[in-house]
């Protein structure tokens, strides 16, 4: 499936459109991080939470769940809220 | 081999610098920021192996990370598996790692060893120079770990942390950690089991001494010239401790009634087992932290506690209002000691001749989160 990438990500993926594959979102943030050794536990803590600036959305639903199913045919946006100074 | 130049890792909020000076150490060059925008949390040299830094960082909204350079700093590889709690079984409590607050090397003789200390509290060993980690479980899943560590709100501001991990350069088996809050705890099996070190060390008036999660060391270091000896700068007050003596000694309490025995940082003189030097800081009402009545000051004992110097010669003299975290002051090996400190205002002042007289080398950093000397 297609995924966006939230700027803080670049260094990672090195462009803002990648493809990724799975069936549920916890697959597809896997593949991800295969492409892209290290993407995953910036997003992700080690208890499977996302963390708490990181948003996902699949087309224009916010996807809280690591277990939700998600489409190929659809777009994963990956993005990231900014707080603070 | 060639000779290397002085140098400093600076760890900052928005990144991380480095400085490099001429063998003098009077001419200071600050490199460009490294890592912008990533919190840099502290960087240490390997002096098993001197080509390797590491760097850990974080982000206010990724997660923590760790880099590694293994050319001086001068390109960085992120770590292929950073510091992580264990998943956490159904029913147990779970842990979340903030940051790797605290780096160090690990024994001489076992090259590519580091330990991590980080916040919340735990602890975390690599055998392969920095590219993976293990939690060390004989503390992080310690039958007693809540009642060293309280609730989350009992740290500090930026999380609670477990910091001065100390490797006893006579037995890698040997080590030392302090926690912010918990306490101070030694292990004798390489991490395996842990014993409390906290006799003698007060606590803020009307908390239960006898409750670990209440101690507050701030920095415990181990003096290289007599690994039986340590000194710690605490929550309240300066202390000093002789093994296998059990008991901290407060040698603060020969500092000047009207300063104080309040800081964060701890140096000890590389050669000298009788000389340290700590930042005081403000700690009345309600804790600003500062520099007391903005007068900024370092002290040095070289008598093991039993008296103290001021040390300002190039100082402000007033209207210097400074916070000098605890990673955020440091001494090299060189003779005479050059000391250096830098301010969460964004300077570096460094002395060259063990505190007598100061100087800035860098201003208008962000925030300084620690300071660690390298030659590079």
């Amino acid at each position: 499936m297609r995924v966006t990438i939230a700027s803080p990500l670049l260094s990672y993926t090195g462009r803002r459109e990648v493809t990724a594959t799975g069936a549920t979102l916890d697959e597809v943030l896997r593949d991800l991080d295969r492409q892209f050794p290290g993407i995953r536990f910036r997003m992700v803590d080690e208890q499977g939470g996302i963390r708490l600036h990181m948003r996902v959305f699949l087309d224009a639903e916010e996807v809280r769940d690591l277990a939700a199913p998600v489409d190929a045919g659809r777009t994963l946006h990956i993005v990231q809220a900014l707080s603070g100074g | 081999m060639a000779s290397r130049s002085p140098a400093l890792l600076v760890a900052t909020r928005k990144g991380a610098f480095i400085l490099k000076a001429d063998a003098s150490r009077r001419s200071w060059k600050t490199s460009a920021p490294i890592k912008l925008g990533q919190i840099a949390h502290h960087l240490v040299q390997d002096p098993r192996d001197p080509k390797v830094i590491l760097f850990s960082s974080s982000t206010g909204h990724l997660g923590p990370t760790m880099f590694v350079s293994n050319d001086r700093g001068r390109s960085w590889k992120e770590a292929a598996s950073p510091p992580a709690f264990p998943k956490a079984r159904e029913g147990h409590k779970t842990h979340v790692l903030g940051h790797s607050f605290w780096l160090t090397p690990g024994h001489a003789s076992e090259p590519g060893v580091w330990y991590a200390g980080s916040s919340p509290q735990g602890l975390f060993r690599s055998e392969d120079g920095g590219q993976s980690w293990q939690p060390v479980s004989g503390l992080n899943d310690h039958p007693e770990y809540s009642q060293w560590m309280g609730a989350q709100e009992n740290g500090t501001p930026d999380g609670p942390k477990l910091h001065s991990v100390i490797v006893d350069p006579r037995d890698r088996n040997h080590l030392y950690v302090a926690m912010s809050s918990g306490g101070v705890h030694e292990s004798l099996d390489r991490g395996a089991t842990w014993k409390a070190l906290v006799k003698g060390m007060a606590v803020v008036e009307g908390f239960p001494a006898e409750q670990l999660y209440v101690h507050d060391p701030h920095c415990v270091r181990l003096c290289p010239s007599n690994p039986d000896r340590l000194y710690q700068q605490n929550h309240c007050g300066i202390y000093r401790l002789d093994r296998p003596g059990e008991e901290w000694v407060r040698i603060g309490r020969n500092m000047p009634a009207k300063i104080g025995d309040v800081g964060f940082p701890m140096v000890v003189h590389p050669r000298n087992d009788k000389v340290c030097w700590v930042f005081p800081m403000d700690g009345s009402m309600v804790w600003p932290r500062t520099s007391i009545g903005g007068k900024p000051a370092a002290y040095t004992t070289r008598n093991a506690g039993k008296s103290w110097t001021r040390l300002t010669r190039g100082m402000p003299a007033r209207d210097a209002w400074w916070t000098v975290k605890r990673q955020a002051m440091c001494g090299d090996s060189r003779d005479p000691v050059g000391l250096y400190f830098g301010t969460t205002s964004g300077e570096i002042w460094a002395s060259r001749d063990e505190g007598t007289s100061w100087r800035c080398i860098a201003r208008h950093l962000p925030e300084i989160y620690a300071l660690e000397c390298a030659e590079l």
